[in-house]
């Protein structure tokens, strides 16, 4: 059983313009030592499925299954929740400027999150504990820059902090929500770094979300790729770059800049669909340059064969997948 | 900072000044008829003018502004027209009854307007959020005179009708005289003040909690697995007072130039009452006196405000 499960989940918000359907039946999955990309634009829902299932999103309206280490989290009372956020699923978020609260030392914050969870530990303890995380991120001079704050650390080293903060407790999964969209590229792979080697000497799951296929090339195992709400693709990594059969995959790779491919970017026509009223179908197909008359029906999930375990929510023949796989070679 | 800070008492000392040019200019060049009411209706011309020369109103304007700041810097505020008594010892025979006012009524509307507004803030549109809006409407559009009537309409007159005498009428009670008698005169002064301000303070408190509540960093601490208690005080509302904390030594401090209604509804000689009484007798040494007291007051809590900002956000520190 994988060590984080979620299962057909649902999350919507009551709005005054209407129920907004913010996700639609989204399952994935992660084990210890792996790194899942969920990978989709502004709005497709992947932010708030994850947060959703630690009891993040308040005030939604919630159904389907998630389970950590076979403990369920959905129907989890708040308290049980509280006590899983931060000691076994740690969260990373994209702006760590405004992500530290800018009022506190950076060393305070470490330490209250290990105590807040660990009644028993004492603020000396905690503190070294504090510096040797400061340490183990790559912060140089740890012990005093302990005692900084936010404002005084550069983009990257302020990201640094918040993974020291979140990997405090060794927590099982750690949750990185676009953590380099903030940060200039150099300093991107620096971060990206880090979070590896922390994973490889802890066997922390990663959930990694991006819109980033680069940094997804460069971190993930698996790929889950979300639109409107609902998993469009999910593939291994090498599945989705060289064998993807979701025309929206296609549709993102393409915008993608590579090295050595000449000529213009292909950006997906249109934008992305109303969550309050969304298509009947398939949430793709007002752009879907292969839209047909069944598109508009509920998709199918399509397993693709041939590869790692990989499905497709589209009704092209699975022979497109072959076809990109022969383009690509 | 210090820097800073000199900038700032100087700016401040520039206001100051310019203040006593313009109330100089507002008591003084319209003609005074202090000498009559001072001399009565029997005074001839000599006499008239004799009082006039002892007052010094018969010098030019510009003498009397330049002797006027001259003591004012070495601390005499010149002497009351009709008491003949330093303007000092006015101010200083007031100033407790409107500090006692001022600062039992900020306490009491500081904790009743933080408690409300991030209870509303904390459960927005819920029936305990509208429900604390329409008591700060209320109350905020409430004339301050027409609240302290019906407390004293209520608990004290009706109150007292009925035999159950707990409050006074009014006046005041030093409270090195008697700390409870003390404490009895100030309740109906307090919550009159308090209440009107509480309303601006609970609306005040909402707003920026609110906003603060929806920063990145209360979802970390959230995701830190922190009790929601702890998330609200400790991260919440640490950001959300910085406005509060602004508005509230600007209000503080406008209150110690007097509380006028309050003090004329409660016939308690502050420094409110005081000085409506010597407008109406244009005893322009009192006016003075207090209105200068009160500027300095506003412009020593800019600067407190300043510094405590300092202390607040430590991103201000380094600026």
């Amino acid at each position: 059983m994988p060590l984080l499960e979620v299962d057909d989940l649902h999350v919507s918000f009551g709005t005054p313009d209407g129920v907004v359907r913010a996700v639609r039946g989204v399952s994935f999955s992660v084990d210890r030592g792996r790194t899942l990309g969920i990978v989709g634009e502004s709005g497709s829902g992947k932010s708030v499925a994850t947060q959703t299932i630690v009891g993040l999103t308040r005030g939604a309206r919630v159904s389907g299954r998630a389970t950590l280490d076979g403990e369920n989290l959905l129907g989890a009372d708040p308290d049980t929740l509280r006590r899983i956020r931060g000691a076994k699923i740690g969260m990373i978020f994209q702006d760590p400027l405004s992500s530290l609260h800018p009022y506190y030392k950076v060393g305070w914050q470490i330490v209250e999150m290990i105590r807040a969870h660990e009644r028993g530990t004492s603020k000396s303890a905690a503190r070294q504990r504090a510096v040797d995380l400061l340490d183990a991120v790559g912060i140089p001079s740890p012990r005093t820059r302990i005692d900084n704050y936010p404002h005084e650390f550069s983009g990257g080293m302020r990201q640094r902090v918040m993974i020291a903060m979140a990997m405090a407790l060794n927590p099982a999964v750690l949750v990185a929500d676009e953590p380099t969209t903030a940060l200039d590229v150099t300093v991107q792979a620096q971060v990206l770094d880090v979070m590896r080697d922390l994973q490889r000497e802890f066997g922390t799951a990663i959930i990694l979300i991006t819109h980033d296929l680069g940094v997804v090339a460069d971190m993930a195992d698996e790929v889950v790729v979300m639109y409107g709400g609902q998993v469009m693709e999910r593939a291994e990594r090498r599945d989705l770059f060289y064998r993807h059969h979701h025309p929206y995959t296609e549709g993102l790779l393409n915008s993608l800049p590579t090295s050595g491919r000449r000529g213009k970017l292909t950006p997906i026509a249109g934008t992305p669909p109303s969550m309050i009223t969304p298509p009947p179908g398939c949430p793709f197909e007002p752009r879907c340059v292969h839209a047909m008359d069944r598109c508009r029906e509920k998709p199918p999930t399509v397993e693709i064969p041939g590869g790692g375990p990989h499905t497709s929510a589209c009704w092209l023949p699975v022979e497109r997948a072959q076809r990109t796989k022969a383009e690509a070679s | 900072m210090i820097r800073f800070l000199v900038r700032r008492v100087l700016q401040g000392l520039l206001v100051i000044w310019f203040i006593t040019l313009i109330l100089f200019a507002t008591f003084y060049i319209a003609p005074s008829n202090v000498a009559q009411t001072l001399g009565g209706r029997q005074a001839t011309p000599q006499t008239i003018a004799l009082i006039n020369q002892r007052l010094g109103l018969d010098r030019p304007l510009y003498e009397q502004y330049l002797s006027f700041v001259g003591n004012a810097l070495r601390g005499d505020l010149g002497y009351d027209y009709y008491k003949q008594i330093p303007v000092t010892q006015v101010i200083a025979e007031a100033l407790p009854k409107t500090l006692s006012i001022a600062i039992g009524a900020a306490i009491i509307w500081l904790i009743i307007g933080v408690t409300n507004g991030v209870l509303s803030a904390t459960r927005p549109r819920s029936f305990l959020d509208r429900g604390l809006t329409v008591f700060a409407l209320f109350f905020y559009s409430m004339p301050t005179f027409l609240l302290g009537l019906l407390l004293l309409f209520f608990l004290y007159f009706q109150l007292t009708l009925a035999g159950v005498k707990i409050f006074p009428a009014g006046g005041f009670v030093p409270f090195s005289a008697s700390p409870g008698q003390w404490l009895l005169h100030m309740i109906l002064p307090w919550i009159t003040v308090a209440l009107v301000s509480a309303a601006a303070y609970t609306r005040l408190t909402r707003t920026s909690m609110l906003e603060v509540l929806g920063e990145d960093y209360i979802r970390t601490a959230r995701s830190k697995g922190l009790s929601e208690r702890r998330v609200v005080l400790r991260h919440g509302l640490r950001s959300g007072l910085t406005p509060v904390v602004t508005q509230f030594g600007i209000d503080v401090a406008g209150l110690v130039g007097g509380v006028i209604v309050t003090e004329q509804v409660f016939s308690i000689d502050g420094l409110g009452r005081t000085s409506v009484t010597a407008i109406t007798q244009q005893d322009q040494p009192v006016i003075i006196g207090i209105a200068l007291l009160g500027t300095v007051a506003v412009v020593v809590a800019n600067i407190l405000v300043d510094i405590a900002y300092a202390f607040l956000d430590p991103r201000v520190r380094l600026n």
